[in-house]
């Protein structure tokens, strides 16, 4: 497989990025530590969801849809299992799945190189993550999760603006083309 | 995978990741009252077709037991006939002797509160040859004590008298007998006189002038003075009364059920009795037995 290529050659060149070799495992990784690290220290750091911003990334990157659902559950499921007890595993391993397909399927239809698209989209995919999270709750666990707050729009923004400077960082992983 | 188009597979795949994460959730859910989620989806998912299926085999196998699996269905029926028949019987039978318990109870009942009359209860062997004379055998005799004019009552009142006394039989002559007889007086005028038979199943009162207010229903008990019966055992109940020359004729319907008698018990003295009245007539709830003059007619003790 070539490092790059089009898979829209007659309409849109969209690229599929190649990472260096152990990239998304560490990413992925340090992105969870990072969210159960960060935290305990900076309590206003608990806005942040890392393995959310990981998936979207890694989706839009990678472009394949299979590759990128299976990546949004293990980073979930991880997610999950470092959230405690109070968190059943699967929450988010079910919203973090069905992000990592909507990137994976949305990246390879837009050019999502551009940080306004990046921004966008991280908004749109947080506010769905919560959705599915919020619907899980509701309908599996019994709990009354409301839809939205304000502290979610927050949180929204917050994680874009984040999103924006940290797939910079990302970008710097992929092989070169 | 196979037969899945390719453009489709990363969508069944996220279908079939999804699902088993949600599967995954239930295994961990706990419901309070329904167990874990898992279990409650399974029982749910399940117990539709289980219930479908139970109704099925119930339905099939009542099919086939109703119009198929019928060979031994003839035989069971005859063998349920003969059951049925011989528990009638034994109903019957039951209900006879339920009859006879309740019976002895009211004797034992009467001979209890009577404990200061001598008498024997005897049973009912026999009775008349003839439909001429109304009489009957009971299965005590002279070894019993028994002799002849000795009065036989019930519990519901007269029977009538020993005509005959023989060794371990005797045989009594029923009030309803044409030649019979007792002293007898109405419960509410106390104005006495003796009621006989006819042969008929009514008895008659006789010597009521018509200048005397009787009432239809009005019962009539034993005088005492036949020296016979006890003052205050019941007789009967006015029937029906005419006026006649020179006295009423009034027809007395029997208190003891002389067409049915089964048990009885004899007075087993031939001296006149002295029994108070709520001791000697239980069933009696008419006034007290207060002493009156005798107003009884000529001819008032029973005929021979």
């Amino acid at each position: 497989m070539n490092d790059a290529f089009d898979i829209r050659s007659s309409e849109l060149h969209i690229e599929v990025h190649k990472f260096r070799a152990g990239a998304i495992v560490l990413a992925a990784a340090f992105a969870l530590v990072l969210q159960a690290f960060l935290p305990i220290y900076f309590p206003k750091a608990g806005i942040l969801d890392l393995p959310l911003l990981i998936t979207i990334y890694f989706g839009l990157s990678r472009r394949n849809p299979s590759t990128g659902l299976l990546l949004g559950m293990t980073i979930g499921i991880l997610q999950d299992s470092l959230s405690g007890p109070t968190v059943p595993l699967g929450l988010y391993g079910i919203a973090k799945t069905v992000i990592g397909y909507l990137a994976s399927s949305i990246g390879a239809r837009l050019d999502t190189e551009h940080p306004a698209a990046r921004f966008a989209l991280t908004i749109a995919f947080y506010a769905v993550h919560q959705g599915i999270v919020a619907l899980t709750q509701r309908v599996l666990l019994s709990q009354p999760e409301r839809w939205f707050t304000l502290h979610l729009g927050a949180a929204a923004l917050v994680n874009a603006f984040v999103a924006v400077f940290l797939f910079m960082l990302l970008d710097r992983l992929r092989k070169p083309s | 995978m196979v037969g899945i188009p390719s453009r489709h597979r990363s969508l069944f795949l996220l279908g079939g990741v999804v699902l088993l994460q949600v599967l995954l959730l239930a295994v961990q859910i706990k419901r309070d009252s329904q167990g874990r989620l898992i279990r409650v989806w399974t029982v749910g998912a399940v117990s539709p077709f289980e219930r479908v299926g139970a109704h099925g085999i119930s339905d099939i196998r009542e099919i086939w037991d109703h119009y198929f699996a019928l060979q031994n269905t003839s035989r069971e029926n005859e063998e349920l006939k003969h059951e049925n028949d011989a528990l009638k019987l034994q109903i019957t039978q039951l209900q006879g002797k339920a009859a006879e318990a309740d019976r002895l109870a009211a004797l034992l009942k009467f001979r209890q509160t009577n404990v200061n009359v001598p008498m024997v209860s005897a049973r009912v062997i026999g009775g008349s040859a003839d439909s001429a004379s109304q009489t009957i055998y009971l299965d005590r005799g002279e070894r019993d004590g028994i002799r002849r004019n000795m009065g036989v009552i019930t519990p519901d009142g007269v029977v009538g008298k020993i005509i005959e006394s023989y060794r371990d039989t005797s045989q009594v002559l029923l009030l309803t007998d044409k030649d019979s007889g007792v002293g007898a007086m109405l419960v509410d005028s106390r104005i006495q006189s003796p009621v006989g038979g006819t042969g008929d199943p009514l008895l008659v009162m006789k010597y009521i002038p018509n200048d005397d207010a009787v009432n239809s229903g009005e019962r009539v008990v034993t005088s005492g003075m036949d020296r016979i019966f006890p003052r205050d055992l019941p007789v009967g109940v006015i029937a029906d009364i005419k006026p006649g020359n020179p006295f009423k004729q009034i027809h007395v319907r029997p208190a003891a059920n002389l067409q049915r008698l089964e048990e009885v018990f004899v007075l087993l003295s031939l001296k006149p009795l002295e029994t108070k009245q709520d001791s000697v007539a239980p069933n009696a709830d008419g006034p007290a037995a207060a002493p009156t003059a005798s107003t009884e007619k000529p001819g008032s003790s029973e005929k021979p």
